[in-house]
């Protein structure tokens, strides 16, 4: 018990994961973050991509989070995400496909509104690519 | 035979509006799981995000964000979530009752009152009181997205961040179970303080980029996503209620159709008892 700390991950669509985990590491705005059991407290945002967590039993979880909000208690991990999905769930054909129009849109460049939007869509879909690549080298 | 017309024709009107209401009865069951899911999908978000604010307020830092202090009450602001339509039973009542009686009580306080509404029958409703509306949005559908909210609720931040207001409640109904639900006034702003017993005395958060800006964009979203939970729970409440209020009106219409079953039933033997009469009675002065 000592040596595991918390996690909640939500999204606005709902709970994704909750449990206890020996290590938490998670895409911060400043860098990516590793959180040992027992850290000060922390608040900050969050950037589009992966969440890896722990488990005490040597299992390891990955989710995709599109950005968000991050607390830290010493017993406690809250991910707020704005969008949350398990890396099982993640399709890759469907990512890759997504990620074409997004760099189509930004070609094309329609009014400055949608040029943003495609923009941030397009830091999403490659986080998304990123942590697919890496799924795929550890299996 | 006075009145057997009457009463049949009056039989074919309560069916067809009992078949109005049964049908509107399944038609809110199955939208009352659709949103009873959405409602219970987008809770831990809106928990976790509370308790998260609520740390906030019992931490120690050197930046204290207005949204997190509390000031003399000079006016509130209310943010009331009502339905779009009609014919779900005393639910918007209740909220509204929940409502004035929480205006009366800042009232009597010499406090004045700012509207934000939700949903046409809380304009209809407030719009006679005279009491200032500040903003307000209807037609949101059975599907109300954050978008909806987000002018509205920067509306009431403004009043806020300005001074118009000192204290920002929430007032909806929430989703018990079917049978009930519950008018409930909460606090958002300043928000209220979390205390729990995983926390150290005196202690405060290491802020990622610079806590003024980290706040001032969770501070918002939190916001936002109670007033969007108090939405998706009102459209769980509207619904159940629906499905109660018009359940009872289908029962109610087959009572009513039994009663007058009877009633013309007896009027019928006695229009008929009555032309025997006359028969017999004519054939005996024969």
């Amino acid at each position: 018990m000592a040596n595991t700390i918390n996690v909640d991950i939500v999204s606005a669509e709902g709970e994704i994961y909750s449990g206890r985990a020996s290590m938490v590491f998670v895409p911060a705005a400043q860098g990516d973050i590793g959180i040992a059991p027992r850290h000060a407290p922390l608040l900050t945002t969050l950037k589009a991509g992966e969440v890896r967590v722990q488990t005490p039993d040597g299992e390891e979880h990955g989710f995709y989070v599109g950005g968000g909000a991050l607390e830290i208690q010493p017993q406690r991990v809250t991910v707020l995400a704005d969008t949350a999905l398990r890396a099982a769930d993640l399709d890759e054909a469907a990512v890759l496909a997504a990620k074409q129009r997004a760099e189509e849109a930004l070609r094309e460049r329609g009014s400055e509104v949608s040029l943003a939007e495609a923009q941030a869509e397009l830091v999403r879909l490659a986080a998304q690519v990123k942590m697919l690549q890496r799924l795929r080298k550890t299996k | 035979m006075a009145g057997a017309k009457e009463i049949r024709t009056k039989i074919a009107s309560i069916k067809s509006t009992q078949k109005i209401t049964k049908a509107m009865e399944m038609v809110a069951a199955s939208k009352m799981r659709k949103a009873q899911d959405r409602m219970r999908a987008a809770r831990p978000y809106a928990e976790k995000i509370r308790n998260v604010i609520g740390h906030l307020r019992v931490a120690n830092p050197d930046y204290r964000h207005p949204y997190l202090q509390e000031r003399p009450v000079k006016a509130v602001g209310l943010i009331v979530i009502s339905t779009d339509r009609g014919l779900c039973g005393a639910l918007n009542v209740n909220v509204f009752k929940q409502a004035l009686g929480a205006i009366k009580d800042y009232q009597a306080q010499g406090v004045g009152v700012e509207l934000c509404l939700v949903g046409s029958k809380a304009v209809q409703f407030f719009r006679r009181l005279r009491l200032p509306i500040s903003a307000t949005v209807t037609h949101l559908g059975d599907r109300p997205h954050v978008t909806s909210f987000i002018g509205t609720v920067k509306v009431m931040l403004d009043a806020y961040a300005e001074g118009k207001i000192d204290r920002l409640l929430l007032v909806n109904a929430e989703f018990v179970n079917t049978m009930s639900q519950k008018p409930v006034a909460r606090q958002l702003l300043p928000a209220e303080p979390v205390r729990s017993s995983e926390l150290q005395d005196m202690w405060d958060y290491i802020y990622e980029p610079s806590a003024a800006d980290l706040l001032e964009g969770l501070l918002t979203r939190y916001i936002e996503s109670q007033v969007y939970q108090g939405a998706v729970e009102n459209v769980a409440c509207e619904m159940a209620a629906r499905m109660v209020a018009m359940k009872s009106a289908t029962d109610n219409a087959g009572k009513l159709i039994d009663e007058l079953q009877l009633i013309y039933n007896k009027a019928r033997q006695a229009a008929i008892t009555k032309e025997i009469s006359e028969i017999v009675g004519g054939a005996a002065a024969v």
